[in-house]
């Protein structure tokens, strides 16, 4: 039996490639026209027709002008300003049109010597704070664009922010509690505060604050 | 923590659960052409597309006939994917107008998207055009995965019939898996996905002006570093979404941004996160069953099933806990990785080694992430792998090494798995010295050289690639970490590569030459060099005439055979990589507890 079919298979050999190569072909332009083209074009088309803000990119505009995503971080180094995650995209930090992370083995120095550098700048920023500093404050997110910081890395910059901006820490904190979001459904993921929502909160207080 | 650890991990597996079945019957029933709605409206369709092809549907083919036809079509993919890239300079949806891909990389990247490895060595926002994306990457997601599933459904057949000349016929496998089972799933997903955040638009990349401005260094042409400002951000756009479906459902896992799934228009939120575990195992999980439904015992299928997710679990949570307790260097530089929770008992932080971590993902949602994607021969990653701790990063590196078989790739992983399972009913027949069988057919010595080759392509492939990586300066130059991680950056590229997982330890820089064409022809024989032989297989089986079940015959489907299974895989892998790993992952792992 087994015989049979490789004596088939060997006379046809070059046959069976000529044979074969048109319906190959063939197969691929029509499968290539409706997943690569068809689908995509379809797929937009919903999007745009239904969630055209999230196909869009979550953008936030403000006075007529667009400042950023909601998905996306911005980097932060004044003391009035939430600071977001460390970033380590090139050729400046937060660069969203080309997305990176650091790529540091858990034992590179060069590692040990970024973190202990922005423990450095963090307390130099607020010297009276003797707080924990949370790792994910002065560890690079996978993407160099992460929008998020934990709750207890916006809790450790209150005093500094409050300070900055002359407001009180009870109204930093609240603002901080209407920027958190907890665990998608209460289970997923962890509980994250927006900095760049949380940050242009803080403008608009400031502002209706000296008025 | 602990009991929300085990709240993510389990609504993750009782999901996984439920899903399996009727994912599998509908794959076993639009496979066979046994659903009637299908029948019904896809049909006349898929008449259309057979009478183009000057082929008949009702023809099937013998094992070399089938992997011809899969081999050729396999190339026209490489050609067409190759010169897309060189020629997206001339051709429209460029709105970024990048220039053409250098040859070693179109090479790379075609190779590496047929072969479903997804292997990315250039950085997709700052390389690809939209159309190359869509038309070269994204069909590639789907030819590659429905590729899997052809060749998995030639295997199940060769066990499930006797006596037969043919296993199938590979342009009906090919339209079917591609039209019934890829893209419906696919299309879902997608819109679920936008629902989430993923952007889907063929808009210039979007400039938004910052909230602080921002000033940086750079050098100028002269060399020297100079201070610049700027007060604006530049957002990359794209059809990302009905690619980032594909890419998770087809297992292929090659990201459209850089940073993949880390990045947040790709997995914007922990419930798109969720959703992205469950479709990579989605299919892989299906086939199970729908293996099997078609040889006549649905605990055949899950036996295979059970095995696989054993072994999932157990690194899932070595990966977590390793990950959770952190890096020592970090909290000797002054940095608090314990978790904490308020008074009203709200997670404050995650805690853990956050180094290449996104916040909303924290170390749960990362870890069971990279043990899933590397399970499974995704190779999607949500975590910088290179920056996981020494025993977080040995978990994906030793699973991605087993063969890619806890789930594995749509297709593969069941395919390969089947083979463990021949050499595992081999290795018991060894002990109680009878013939081997499994599903009533009878393992002979060709059977058993086909496995043997198939056990072996990957490791060698591994092995030998590494060791020419680290002897020449062209491979060690690409290093980017110093001491044992080095080596491992190495090691994980080769065995990404060859077992057509696609994550990587990044930080290694491989789009060169020689790395490019390395990588690719490790990819190339990983995949053709097992879809070969298991169609060889497949063959033979076809052709044996089925045993009736005697007290002879050891049952397949119980407790004592998973283990069997189970240690056949690990043994394999431990065997030809522990020491590899030693040199790794394991020395990083001691100098760290020893600091």
């Amino acid at each position: 039996m087994d015989r049979i079919i490789e004596n088939n298979a060997a006379i046809g050999f070059k046959e069976s490639i000529k044979q074969t190569i048109r319906p190959a072909a063939l197969l691929f332009v029509v499968l290539t026209i409706i997943t690569g083209i068809v689908y995509p074009l379809v797929t937009t088309g919903i999007g745009q027709w239904l969630m055209p803000k999230q196909a869009g990119g979550s953008l936030i505009e403000k006075d007529g002008k667009l400042v950023g995503s909601t998905l996306i971080g911005q980097n932060f180094t004044e003391a009035k300003y939430f600071w977001g995650r460390p970033s380590a995209t090139a050729p400046y930090p937060n660069n969203a049109a080309a997305s990176t992370g650091s790529n540091l083995g858990p034992l590179n120095p060069t590692l040990a010597e970024a973190v202990k550098g922005r423990v450095a700048a963090l307390k130099n920023a607020d010297i009276d704070n003797s707080q924990p500093i949370p790792v994910d404050l002065v560890t690079t997110s996978a993407s160099g664009l992460d929008p998020h910081i934990s709750p207890a890395a916006a809790y450790y910059q209150i005093n500094r922010v409050a300070k900055a901006r002359g407001l009180s820490p009870e109204t930093v904190q609240a603002l901080i509690n209407n920027n958190t979001e907890g665990r998608q459904w209460g289970v997923l993921g962890e509980p994250r505060v927006n900095v760049l929502l949380l940050n242009i909160a803080l403008d608009n207080a400031t502002k209706t604050s000296a008025r | 923590m602990f009991s929300n650890t085990l709240v993510q991990v389990g609504l993750f597996l009782t999901v996984l659960l439920l899903v399996t079945k009727p994912m599998g019957l509908w794959i076993a029933n639009v496979m066979n052409g046994n659903c009637k709605i299908i029948n019904r409206l896809g049909a006349p369709f898929e008449r259309l597309i057979y009478r183009t092809l000057g082929t008949n549907p009702d023809t099937e083919m013998g094992w070399k006939q089938y992997a011809i036809a899969l081999l050729l079509f396999n190339l026209v993919g490489v050609a067409f994917v190759y010169v897309l890239q060189r020629w997206q300079v001339w051709l429209p949806l460029n709105p970024q107008h990048f220039s053409a891909v250098s040859v070693d990389s179109s090479f790379n990247t075609a190779i590496s998207f047929v072969t479903n490895t997804n292997w990315q060595g250039y950085s997709g926002e700052v390389t690809m055009s939209y159309l190359t994306q869509m038309l070269g990457l994204t069909v590639q997601n789907f030819l590659s995965a429905a590729t899997g599933i052809a060749v998995v459904f030639a295997l199940i057949r060769g066990f499930a019939r006797h006596t037969s000349k043919t296993i199938g016929n590979f342009w009906v496998d090919m339209t079917r898996s591609t039209l019934y089972i890829l893209l419906p799933l696919s299309f879902l997903f997608a819109i679920a996905l936008m629902g989430q955040g993923v952007i889907q638009n063929f808009d210039v990349y979007k400039e938004v002006s910052t909230l602080q401005p921002t000033t940086y260094s750079t050098a100028n042409e002269a060399g020297q570093l100079i201070n610049q400002t700027t007060n604006t951000q530049t957002l990359a756009m794209g059809p990302v979404a009905s690619q980032e479906a594909i890419k998770m459902i087809g297992t292929n896992g090659g990201g459209f941004f850089n940073t993949n799934s880390a990045h947040p228009f790709e997995n914007p939120t922990p419930l798109s996160n969720f959703l992205q575990m469950l479709a990579i195992f989605l299919i892989p999980a299906g086939l199970c069953f729908a293996f099997g439904m078609m040889v006549g015992d649905r605990r055949q299928g899950w036996a295979i099933f059970s095995a696989m997710a054993i072994v999932f679990v157990v690194m899932a949570a070595v990966a977590i806990s390793a990950e959770q307790a952190g890096n020592s260097i970090l909290t000797a530089s002054g940095a608090d990785q314990t978790v904490s929770v308020s008074q009203s008992g709200m997670a404050l932080q995650s805690g853990g080694n956050m180094e290449g971590k996104e916040t909303r993902f924290g170390i749960v949602s990362s870890a069971l992430f990279a043990t899933v994607t590397t399970a499974a021969s995704c190779g999607a990653v949500n975590t910088m792998h290179d920056s996981l701790t020494p025993i977080g990063g040995l978990v994906p590196m030793w699973l991605i090494q087993l063969g890619e078989v806890i789930f594995g790739g749509v297709g593969s992983g069941l395919y390969t798995m089947l083979i463990y399972a021949v050499l595992a009913v081999f290795i018991a027949g060894l002990m109680i010295g009878r013939t081997p069988e499994y599903l009533g057919k009878k393992i002979e010595i060709f059977d058993m050289k086909m496995t043997a080759i198939i056990i072996l392509v990957t490791p060698l492939l591994v092995l030998i690639g590494t060791a020419i990586a680290v002897s020449v300066t062209s491979g060690t130059v690409g290093v980017a970490n110093p001491g044992a991680h080095g080596f491992s950056e190495i090691l994980y590229a080769l065995s990404s590569a060859a077992n057509n997982n696609g994550s990587a330890f990044a930080g290694l820089s491989a789009n060169t030459p020689f790395y490019n064409t390395l990588l690719a022809f490790a990819m190339f024989f990983g995949r053709f060099g097992i879809i070969l032989p298991v169609l060889a297989i497949a063959g033979s089986m076809a052709a044996k005439k089925r045993i009736p079940v005697s007290l002879g015959t050891m049952p397949t489907h119980g407790a004592l055979f998973v283990t069997l299974l189970i240690g056949a895989v690990i043994l394999v892998g431990a065997l030809t990589f522990i020491p590899a790993l030693a040199l790794g992952p394991v020395i990083e792992h001691l100098l760290m507890v020893g600091v």
